[in-house]
């Protein structure tokens, strides 16, 4: 008789209801099924820098440190061949006159005859899938995550540069209050729960865009999958995972 | 303010985050552990190879080649932005990353180095002992002499024929063994650069080779230049008679140092011809090939850096005193002026790679220029600029004069 009874409770203790939205929150954590990606349309973007200053706010990068997790370069080309590129404090506050900024060497004014074309291209860590900074850091301080997105743990790093250096993005800096490597990290806090990046949700433009290239029916996934995209780079191996429309060669 | 940037000068358009992230110290770093691979490599002539002549440099060699061997490690420390952190490379060593095996390597050598110190210096040691052990009335200096050797011999006191051969076959198999650890330890520091593959100006196999040839030249050349500064002094002192009766006289110790330096400048001008060959082979390999990279890289190498590496580097570091080596009857102050020039055209060198790699920008649209801080007004700057430099350049030294007088370089000579 007890053993009857043991018998009928074992397989009724092995069903369990299943909570849809349970099933729904597995899937999304499970992290073969997510591998996030970046899409950058160029002909969109007027160079507004709105992205730029919603990320180092939302970051916490100091807004006046000359160092920047994304920012946006102007490439104007002129009639005689000549490449002019700016990106006056990362294009902080947009670009706010024509005039090319040069650095050290000053300022270089263009006439607007001679512009041959002019675009903007804004840039962030490319997220590779050959991450050539996680290869050299030294302490594993700097991982991928299953989701593609390279973090940087900055209670573990050293700061000793090495990843700065074998970035050939430049998109890695030492952070002026942490002392640390620092790099966009697609807004991992933000995207891990649903949200999008900052610099996607403050561009007027719909230039930026964040998707998940294993889901099919993502619109970024379709438009990577259906359009002419570049990357930035690629000769270097690192397969980079920020897309392109509108890519020119003259873009370093 | 951002790291780098108060020595940063930008031109054109460089990314917004570039900086001259490695700056004096990292100069030093490759500086450094080619001193020590070199005067290794020079002390294991003599054991290995039995090359006699350099009887007395050799042991002069790896005695130095400890006192730069703490120094090497101490250029990181001050590099690092977290000093303290530097231990997680040995705590949680991530082997794809060439730095990784860094702490592994360098302890490695590191304890050959000391093992072949010990033999070297057991019976020195024992010698010590045994006459303060029997002596009454210790004074507190000779206590704290007797138990630093103490400790120093092990617990062993063995000083028969037997025990001491079995030290000069030890001392064989180290030297032997160590060679190739100091190879690989300068080679290695080497492939950091070389395996970079973000910069066009480090990325070449031929690095970690050129790094080893540089670093006999310049360990050598050291060695040479202290060695003499140290055999003029003792001349000196010799002259002077305030040094002691056993002290070889004058006359015989402008001998041996005459015929140490005729020796070792043959080893010297050997490294040089090789690592300069090396160096122009990948520069001309650059130039012909022209990859996409060369446009920006020819701008630095023959309009930006042009003094730095062709004035100062090629020509008063190498093609100068290969012309003072070459020259029939070498003196002592030519091996002098000539050693020295070497030094600088080898620490050019390691300037012209690590702070020339970053000359240029990623975009390559873009240059970078280095202005080493001079008068430190912060940590950083201190760290970081000419006083950090001077600071570890001196280091050796002392240390040096430290260690000597525990491992006296001179001692067998001064006693025969």
């Amino acid at each position: 008789m007890t053993l009857g009874l043991t018998g009928i409770a074992l397989p009724l203790a092995a069903f369990e209801i299943i909570d849809p939205r349970k099933l729904m929150a597995q899937e999304a954590s499970d992290k073969s099924k997510v591998r996030w990606v970046f899409l950058v349309d160029t002909y969109k973007c007027t160079g507004c820098g709105l992205c730029v200053k919603a990320c180092k706010i939302e970051n916490e990068i100091p807004y006046d440190a000359n160092v920047t997790r994304t920012w946006v370069e102007r490439y104007v080309l002129t009639k005689s061949g000549q490449v002019f590129v700016d990106s006056p404090e990362g294009a902080r506050d947009g670009f706010t006159t024509t005039k090319i900024d040069l650095a050290s060497a000053g300022t270089k004014d263009i006439n607007k005859d001679d512009i041959e074309k002019a675009f903007f291209v804004p840039k962030l860590c490319n997220q590779c899938d050959n991450p050539p900074c996680v290869q050299v850091c030294p302490v594993g301080a700097t991982y991928q995550t299953p989701d593609g997105v390279v973090l940087v743990d900055n209670k573990w790093c050293i700061g000793c540069g090495y990843c700065i250096m074998g970035c050939p993005y430049g998109v890695r800096f030492f952070h002026p209050v942490h002392h640390v490597a620092d790099k966009c990290n697609f807004c991992y806090h933000r995207i891990t729960k649903g949200m999008k990046t900052v610099c996607v949700d403050a561009c007027p433009f719909e230039a930026r865009q964040i998707g998940n290239i294993r889901n099919p029916n993502d619109p970024v996934t379709k438009t990577i999958l259906t359009k002419r995209v570049g990357v930035l780079k690629e000769e270097y191996g690192t397969k980079p995972q920020v897309f392109y429309i509108g890519l020119s060669k003259e873009v370093k | 303010m951002v790291h780098g940037e108060i020595w940063t000068i930008k031109e054109l358009f460089v990314y917004p985050n570039e900086y001259i992230y490695w700056s004096i110290q990292i100069v030093m770093y490759p500086f450094m552990t080619g001193l020590v691979a070199g005067a290794f490599v020079l002390s294991s002539l003599y054991h290995v190879f039995g090359i006699n002549q350099l009887k007395e440099m050799a042991r002069f060699a790896l005695v130095f080649s400890f006192a730069l061997l703490f120094v090497a490690p101490l250029t990181l420390m001050l590099h690092l932005q977290f000093p303290e952190r530097g231990i997680n490379v040995l705590m949680t060593p991530h082997f794809t990353s060439a730095i990784a095996a860094f702490g592994i390597v360098f302890m490695t050598y590191s304890c050959i180095v000391a093992s072949e110190l010990w033999f070297l210096y057991r019976k020195h040691f024992i010698t010590i002992v045994l006459a303060l052990r029997n002596k009454q009335d210790k004074r507190l200096m000779e206590r704290g002499k007797y138990l630093l050797f103490n400790t120093l011999t092990l617990g062993t006191y063995d000083v028969s024929e037997g025990a001491l051969h079995r030290d000069e076959k030890a001392v064989k198999i180290l030297a032997g063994v160590g060679i190739p650890v100091a190879c690989f330890l300068h080679g290695y520091a080497g492939f950091i650069f070389g395996s970079v593959k973000a910069n066009a100006l480090w990325m070449t196999p031929l690095m970690p080779v050129i790094f080893i040839m540089s670093a006999g030249v310049s360990g050598i050349a050291l060695c040479m230049l202290t060695y003499i500064i140290t055999m003029e002094i003792r001349k000196i002192l010799a002259k002077r008679r305030k040094a002691p009766a056993r002290m070889p006289y004058v006359e015989k110790l402008r001998s041996i140092e005459f015929y140490e330096i005729q020796i070792t400048s043959k080893y010297l001008l050997i490294f040089l011809i090789f690592s300069v060959t090396l160096e122009l082979l990948d520069l001309i390999f650059r130039g012909y090939t022209g990859v996409k990279s060369w446009d920006v890289l020819r701008s630095v190498i023959y309009e930006k850096d042009f003094i730095s590496i062709f004035v100062l580097q090629y020509g008063i570091g190498n093609f100068i005193p290969l012309i003072l080596f070459s020259l029939p009857r070498i003196t002592i102050r030519r091996a002098l002026i000539g050693a020295l020039m070497v030094l600088f055209g080898v620490f050019m060198m390691r300037w012209n790679v690590v702070i020339g790699g970053q000359a240029f920008s990623l975009s390559f649209a873009g240059y970078m220029h280095y202005v080493m801080p001079i008068v430190p007004h912060d940590v950083e700057s201190f760290k970081e600029g000419l006083a950090g430099a001077l600071s570890i350049m001196a280091m050796p030294f002392i240390l040096f004069w430290i260690i000597n007088k525990i491992f006296p370089v001179f001692a067998e000579n001064e006693q025969g």
